[in-house]
């Protein structure tokens, strides 16, 4: 080996600690962008392969009744490729030991075979003996949430009796990876479940013999939607069919979607906040271990190496670093890529996974830090061989030095020896402190952007559940009904307050803007369901025009004073123009909202309500909920908790698992910054503070000097990490996808100091680390070489 | 009388020559003038000895004759090169070509092993010798395996002598090579740079600020000031050996 890169190999050998501590911050930040990326490109991957294998709708559409033989007209539209057309329906179910109402929604499967269209995923079981009416496929979350198996029974109404049904198998379905209620916005697992039954079974039990209130189908590739739905709007107009609709619409797959984009959103940000803090990190402390080296590099310089040679062989010494760092990094990405991924598959129940990780992943992570690295090297080469060798050689002279402004206040000369020698070190290199400063900073800003979102969901939900649907309990009935309906709930024993509502499904055009939501009428007096405004004060809502929740408004780029064309998509279905009156800050789902009497008077229908909400004594629930389920006219109900509580299972907490992984790498950068600060300190001081010894200082007060250096550091640096943190969390929300919620940028106290926390005990296991090393200080050494 | 000497004297070949060389550095807002126009010339062979106090400018001197440090004003000349307007490569070539150097603070490589040290030079030089001849030459075989901690502060300077004269040079400079050292083991690391210039004929310019030293040379240049006071010609050399300081 040449001697040279012996040098190389023994300088890493010495330097181990604090190229460990380099390696950690590469590896975390290149792990980080691995795991990301890759995982997002996993689930886009599985979730494309599960549409693709299992036949996923690419339109859909319901419609009251038509008869069998339609299916052969639509098969005949070109540019379709396969057909299934179905029966779907809602029924109320009873399921042991769960007193509270269960909506099931049966949809149908042919007698014989698969389904063609939206084939099930069979993990348990067998299909349905088509002779038997008693026998169902459940879907997973559901049957799990109930500890359902085949072989085990519940019990469904079935044209107003109630009728024992068998699970005869487990199924998962691309349709519904989210499993919602309709007009529900977030999944719940054990109040709602979807049940495949056989086509005879299902035409029996709702009277739909031969005849099919739901089409689903797969387009040939490269066909436009927009042409199909267009001749199949037209096909099922005359039986009652409903606007058919995109992919892109379907339920299941919006949400599945939104957290898609939301993953894909977290791991751009994250990976590129972290690789960047990761690179800035690199550059700062490779730059300042070289200038470490500066008398051997002049030493180099005077036997004839040239500045190539000595860049070459700097980049040498921190490309074995930065390799093994990155090698780390794209394993342990792959590893936590993999972890992440099979969590997801898990969270939303994917059938396989197919795990994608793109090359051009690497060769970005590798060339980002390769590039961090050399800039920070060679810079640093760069000013040790500018100086002539002979200059170089010699210590660095006195750097210049004036007396700083803070040395001037009065105050400093109050100070014991020891602070204000501290406080002047820091003062009078101001650069190299505020390097230091700014390395602890970016590491506690990005343990801040690792944590906020559960601060940020949690006062989502505060406000959307404590200030604005502050109802125990929604009820829906089957149909618009009048105000005899809600003078019997309120009867009921337990319930202490309701207000009605009207809900209409509509689309929202503005120009070539349009929407698909549902208008929802309040009554005048609110007390339980208040849309906000931007302070989260109740909003007034006009008995002229419609307001719109203020994402909805930037989706139909819309302003208050704005006229937006409304087309209901029920009864009459009425088309209309309503001025936007106001925008309701909702972080929560999507909606518009008008006076309940202006949104019946535009559907031409007299005083009628969808449902109501309600405010119940606790103690009663259970009886309300026995009442309700046997009331016909009662289609479903929700209670908010359950809402919350679905809410935190599902998209939340697919938040969480990320940014638990996130916050995890986040500390490791955390302690590879700060112990590198501290060591560089050390390194560079190392022979001051044994000079200070030399003159009689005892081994406490240097520590007090050189930690009291580093507390100082941490001190300034903690409260710049926050605000640095509090800005890449505002950047970051602004990027998130909005459809499902609403980030809104908010960072508990509670968030800083878990961030503080980490950075102080970062600093104080490297203080202990720097203090051992000071402890044992070469005395001697300083004395016999050099100045 | 030195052969060598006598051989200079009968025909002197000059290795290096300055002409006004004038070097001022900034420090603060302060100027120091640490050279003021200085003519001198250095012939093949010889032994000088560059005498003068702390200030005296004579380690700028060298440093310029090194290659290690440009003039402010003024010429230098290593045999016919100019290298007063010499490129960046062309002075690192020249080093690693032409000179060796001895510092007063040794600069070794603390991760490298006395041998490592050496070879670490001859390892870009284009007819070095062996390492370990380098290192016989200066008695130290026996610790060539040993790192710089490991050795005392002679011995460190022998391997920085070794390193220096491994690439076989046309000019050995050495800064204070015994300014760190006690006068006994001065006295070794001297007589191992006296039996270099005379056995391998190189061309060496020592510093140093002890006027006994200077009765080793076979010409004593005097510095105070950044100005050459006086050049003396030795007529009475005398080896190291019998040197008493």
């Amino acid at each position: 080996m040449r001697a040279i890169n012996r040098k190389l190999y023994r300088d890493l050998q010495d330097t181990w600690g604090q190229a460990l501590a380099i390696i950690l911050v590469i590896a975390a930040g290149t792990s980080t962008f691995v795991m990301s990326i890759s995982t997002y490109d996993t689930l886009v991957q599985t979730r494309d392969a599960y549409y693709r294998d299992y036949r996923f709708e690419d339109i859909f559409a319901s419609l009251n009744r038509a008869p069998e033989s339609l299916r052969e007209v639509i098969e005949s539209i070109e540019g379709i490729n396969k057909v299934e057309t179905r029966v779907v329906a809602s029924a109320k179910l009873t399921v042991a030991d769960f007193p509270e109402p269960v909506l099931g929604e049966v949809v149908s499967i042919p007698d014989f075979g698969e389904p063609t269209v939206n084939r099930l995923y069979l993990l348990q079981g067998r299909y349905p003996d088509p002779v038997r009416d008693d026998e169902v496929i459940l879907n997973q979350v559901f049957a799990n949430a109930h500890n359902l198996v085949p072989g085990d029974s519940f019990e469904m109404i079935i044209k107003g009796r109630l009728e024992t049904m068998r699970v005869v198998g487990i199924a998962l379905s691309p349709e519904y990876i989210y499993q919602v209620a309709p007009g529900a916005i977030m999944p719940d697992f054990k109040r709602f479940g979807v049940i495949w039954m056989s086509r005879d079974a299902v035409g029996k039990a709702f009277d739909m013999d031969n005849a099919f209130n739901n089409v689903v189908m797969t387009l040939q590739p490269g066909v436009n939607p927009k042409d199909i739905i267009e001749r199949l709007d037209l096909l099922l107009e005359p039986y009652g069919g409903r606007d058919a609709q995109e992919r892109e619409w379907q339920v299941s797959h919006r949400i599945f979607k939104s957290d898609i984009d939301q993953l894909e959103q977290m791991a751009g940000m994250f990976s590129s906040i972290f690789l960047g803090v990761a690179a800035f990190l690199l550059n700062i402390v490779v730059s300042r271990l070289i200038n470490t080296q500066r008398e051997i590099i002049a030493a180099l310089k005077a036997f004839g190496y040239s500045n190539i040679d000595i860049g070459l062989h700097y980049l040498g010494y921190v490309g074995v670093i930065i390799t093994i760092g990155l090698l780390l990094g794209i394993a342990g990405g792959i590893w936590l890529g993999i972890a992440l991924s099979n969590l997801y598959m898990e969270f939303y129940r994917l059938p396989y996974m197919e795990f994608e990780f793109r090359l051009s992943i690497i060769t970005i992570a590798v060339m980002i830090t390769f590039l961090a690295a050399s800039v920070g090297t060679l810079f640093a080469v760069n000013r040790a061989v500018k100086l002539p060798p002979a200059q170089a050689m010699k210590p660095e002279p006195p750097a210049k030095f004036r007396k700083t402004l803070i040395e001037k206040l009065k105050v400093f000369s109050l100070l014991p020896q020891m602070a204000r020698m501290v406080i002047r070190h820091l003062s009078r290199k101001p650069v190299k402190a505020s390097l230091s400063i700014a390395g602890i900073a970016l590491a506690c800003s990005i343990l801040v952007v690792g944590s906020f979102f559960r601060d940020a969901l949690e006062f989502l939900i505060d406000i959307e559940f404590g200030l604005a649907q502050r109802e125990d309990m929604t009820i829906v009935f089957t149909e618009p009904s009048s105000r005899n309906a809600y003078y019997n709930i309120l009867n009921l024993e337990g319930v202490d307050y309701g207000e009605v509502y009207r809900s209409v499904p509509v689309r929202l055009v503005n120009g070539h803007r349009t929407y698909l939501t549902g208008i929802n009428g309040y009554q005048e007096q609110r007390d339980l369901h208040r849309p906000l405004d931007t302070n989260h004060e109740p909003i007034d809502i006009p008995t002229q025009g419609i307001l719109l929740t203020d994402y909805l408004g930037e989706l139909l780029d819309v302003e208050v004073g704005d006229i937006v064309n409304v087309e209901v998509l029920e009864g009459r279905r009425p088309v209309d123009q309503l001025r936007v009156a106001g925008l309701v800050n909702q972080y929560f789902g999507i909606g518009a909202y008008m006076d309940i009497n202006s949104l019946n008077r535009m559907m031409r229908e007299d005083d009628v309500i969808s449902g109501v909400y309600l405010k119940i004594d606790p103690a009663y629930e259970q009886q309300i909920y026995h009442q309700l389920k046997d009331m016909p006219r009662v289609a479903n109900f929700e209670t908010n908790r359950h809402i919350v509580q679905a809410f935190n299972d599902t998209s939340a907490e697919m938040v969480y698992i990320f940014v638990g992984f996130i916050f995890g790498l986040a500390v490791i950068i955390t302690f590879g910054v700060v112990y590198n600060t501290a060591r560089i300190a050390l390194s560079e001081r190392g022979r001051d503070m044994a000079s200070l010894r030399v003159l009689g200082f005892t081994r406490g007060e240097i520590s007090y000097i050189l930690l009291g250096e580093l507390v100082v550091l941490t001190l300034i640096a903690i409260p710049v990490g926050m605000i640095i943190g509090r800005l890449l969390s505002w950047y970051m929300i602004q990027e998130i996808p909005k459809e499902i919620f609403r980030v809104p940028l908010i960072i508990e106290n509670s968030t800083y100091a878990i961030s503080a926390t980490v950075v102080i005990i970062a600093s104080i296991l490297s203080g202990l680390v720097v203090r051992n090393r000071l402890d044992h200080l070469d005395l001697i050494g300083v004395l016999k070489t050099r100045e | 009388m030195n052969e060598n000497a006598q051989d200079i004297r009968q025909s002197p070949v000059t290795v290096f020559r300055t002409l006004g060389l004038t070097k001022t550095y900034e420090m603060g807002d302060v100027k120091v003038h640490a050279l003021r126009r200085v003519d001198s010339e250095l012939y093949s062979g010889e032994l000088v000895v560059l005498l003068g106090a702390s200030g005296s400018g004579k380690s700028t001197y060298m440093n310029i004759l090194g290659g290690l440090d440009r003039p402010t004003t003024g010429e230098v000349y290593y045999e016919e090169h100019d290298l007063t307007n010499a490129t960046e490569s062309e002075l690192t070539e020249y080093r690693r070509e032409h000179v060796g150097f001895v510092f007063q603070f040794y600069n070794l490589i603390p991760s490298l092993t006395a041998l490592e040290n050496v070879s670490i030079v001859t390892e870009i030089s284009e007819d070095p010798l062996d390492p370990k001849d380098a290192l016989g030459l200066v008695n130290l075989t026996q610790r060539m395996d040993h790192f710089p901690s490991e050795l005392s502060g002679g011995e460190q300077q022998r391997v920085a002598i070794a390193r220096a004269i491994a690439k076989n040079p046309t000019v050995l400079l050495c800064d204070e090579p015994t300014g760190a050292l006690d006068s006994e083991t001065g006295s070794l690391v001297l007589s191992a740079i006296e039996q270099i210039n005379r056995e391998l004929n190189t061309t060496t310019a020592v510093i140093t600020h002890n006027i006994a030293i200077s009765r080793m040379a076979d010409r004593i240049i005097h510095l105070a000031d950044g100005v050459i006071t006086d050049v003396e010609v030795n007529t009475n050399k005398v080896h190291v050996k019998d040197i008493k300081w």
